[in-house]
């Protein structure tokens, strides 16, 4: 839109034709009561100096960024969900400079990658070129396309577009909120249409992967850490516009970890996963071993190593049985070799 | 040489923002110094000096420190230009959220973190809605859909800036910010005749000159009361 035709609406017709800019003059502390029948510099003009001066109001900056807010949001709202098949990593260097050795790694939606390795060996560096969509212009080199295709800017710029959503152990929920509040405001922040049942299903989803279940007025500081991972994963699944989740462990507590990731690629995501559990590292359709800063190897999966996995979650649930019991206050006598075996 | 302002609120994580980003520039050749400034008490100068970067601190005391600020930063970048440093880094806490030291032409960063809360991007002035660049630090221990949330009020209240997600403590980021720092166009000599981007706050009241006593009859110059009416 023309500055001069922004300048020359009222703002009641820049409201009816763009209703997200009542949340710009909202956030930006402008009341509009009273005064929606004047353009947008009649309605600047009437600040006194005093309040002018108190409040930092910049008029001819805010006119521009009204623009811009209305120029985002159209290109927003108005473009079709790109779609995101794949991501694919061509190879760059690892610390010493030598080159990683692999043609290139294509990742396509729906598929979990595991990411094994040392502490410090670089899974962050990794994560970080993905998201930045890096084009050989960071330490490592690697170039980063997406769609097969050398990705759009706006991926490293733009605060709704971002390739990577991130889940981990030690993130928290900060907010004095209900769960309802919470799940409403995210969804109000990507401009859901159906914001009830986009709200509901994302409480029932959770509820699914939660061992003890929650009501939708619980305050989410009060949620246990198996009910939190389980809200933040179905928000991030269902809510995030990201089509890259980065999982960086989920603890085996409080939370079905097969159920949240057949979640995620129900939705078609990308899964990365970040771990050191066995278990994990396993349910992946490929693992990539960093080492020394680059990617050393990419496995597939093998099937002797699904047939081992079923072995392995054997041993977890015995492992989780001790733990039950224990808790609940039971003296162990003996150890059930049947599961094991 | 390029001077960037940095400010935001206290521990936003300023320091450790420009210290992970430096590390990024000096391996690209840059020479890069700070100018800290600070109200009563700072060690981040040690802290810089310890990374082997140049610093001088100055420390407001009584002063409004914005305004501190604006006297001294044409000393700051003779210091800069002089001892040919490729970028200078001020870096300058915002005490009332109010004013933004910052300069036209001069590239201005804010930093606010996400444990702030989801209503401080509405709470700050020019710092932030006159920024052009807004990091946003401690994403790592919100959940995502907070991220996610004060990223898109960010954006509400600043639609030019870029914004940026860094990690303070492993400096995840901080390469990325490091690329949008230095533009040889932006180089300077001096920083004389230049303008900031918007007014400091004009108080000049009986406190400003040192009076202490409390009641209407000891107030004098710019004095505004609340209205209390209802």
């Amino acid at each position: 839109m023309k500055k001069t035709e922004l300048i020359s609406k009222k703002i009641s017709s820049l409201l009816n034709e763009f209703p997200f800019l009542s949340a710009f003059f909202n956030d930006n502390g402008l009341e509009l009561k009273g005064k929606k029948e004047l353009t947008l510099p009649e309605y600047f003009a009437e600040f006194d100096e005093d309040e002018i001066e108190d409040r930092a109001i910049d008029a001819e900056n805010l006119i521009s960024q009204i623009g811009e807010f209305i120029e985002q949001m159209i290109a927003f709202l108005g473009k079709d969900e790109d779609i995101v098949k794949t991501v694919t990593i061509l190879p760059g260097t690892d610390k010493s400079g030598d080159k990683e050795d692999f043609g290139k790694l294509e990742i396509h939606q729906g598929e979990i990658i595991s990411i094994v390795g040392p502490t410090g060996s670089g899974k962050s560096r990794l994560l970080g070129d993905i998201e930045w969509v890096a084009q050989s212009d960071t330490p490592t080199s690697r170039k980063i396309l997406v769609n097969n295709d050398i990705p759009d800017n706006k991926w490293r710029f733009s605060s709704s577009d971002k390739l990577v959503a991130q889940l981990s152990q030690n993130m928290n929920f900060v907010m004095d909120l209900s769960v309802f509040e919470f799940v409403e405001l995210h969804a109000e922040s990507r401009l859901v249409e159906n914001k009830e049942d986009v709200i509901s299903r994302i409480i029932n989803k959770a509820n699914d992967l939660a061992g003890e279940k929650f009501s939708p007025d619980t305050p989410i500081t009060s949620l246990s850490g198996g009910q939190s991972r389980a809200l933040m994963i179905a928000d991030t699944a269902i809510l995030s516009k990201s089509p890259i989740i980065l999982i960086d462990e989920i603890e085996n507590a409080g939370i079905d970890r097969k159920r949240a990731l057949k979640l995620l690629l129900s939705e078609d995501k990308i899964v990365l996963m970040a771990t050191h559990d066995p278990i994990l590292a396993l349910m992946g359709d490929k693992r990539i071993v960093i080492k020394n800063g680059g990617i050393y190897k990419i496995i597939d999966t093998t099937e002797e190593e699904r047939t081992i996995l079923s072995t392995l979650e054997e041993m977890d649930k015995t492992l989780l049985a001790y733990r039950t019991k224990l808790r609940s206050g039971e003296i162990i006598t003996e150890i059930q070799k049947e599961n094991i075996n | 040489m390029n001077l960037i302002t940095v400010s935001g609120p206290p521990s936003s994580g300023k320091t450790s923002v420009i210290l992970k980003t430096i590390e990024s520039l000096k391996k690209k050749g840059f020479k890069v110094a700070v100018a800290k400034f600070d109200c009563l008490y700072t060690d981040d100068d040690k802290l810089y000096e310890k990374a082997g970067i140049p610093v001088k601190k100055g420390l407001s005391g009584a002063l409004c420190p914005d305004h501190y600020f604006v006297s001294n930063v044409e000393e700051i970048t003779k210091w800069g230009v002089d001892n040919k440093f490729d970028i200078l880094i001020s870096e300058s806490a915002g005490l009332c959220n109010r004013c933004s030291p910052y300069i036209k032409g001069i590239k201005a960063v804010c930093v606010i973190d996400n444990l702030s809360g989801i209503n401080t991007p509405k709470k700050i002035g020019p710092m932030l809605k006159s920024a052009d660049i807004v990091v946003i630090t401690k994403g790592d221990i919100v959940s995502q859909a907070e991220r996610e949330v004060f990223a898109s009020r960010v954006n509400t209240v600043n639609p030019a800036a870029a914004i940026m997600h860094i990690n303070g403590l492993t400096g995840q980021g901080s390469f990325e910010l490091s690329t949008l720092l230095y533009d040889e166009s932006l180089n300077i000599e001096t920083l004389k005749g230049k303008e900031l981007r918007f007014p400091m706050p004009s108080a000049l009241c009986s406190y400003c000159l040192g009076e202490t006593r409390i009641g209407e009859s000891y107030q004098m110059g710019n004095v505004r009361k609340m209205k209390m009416e209802d």
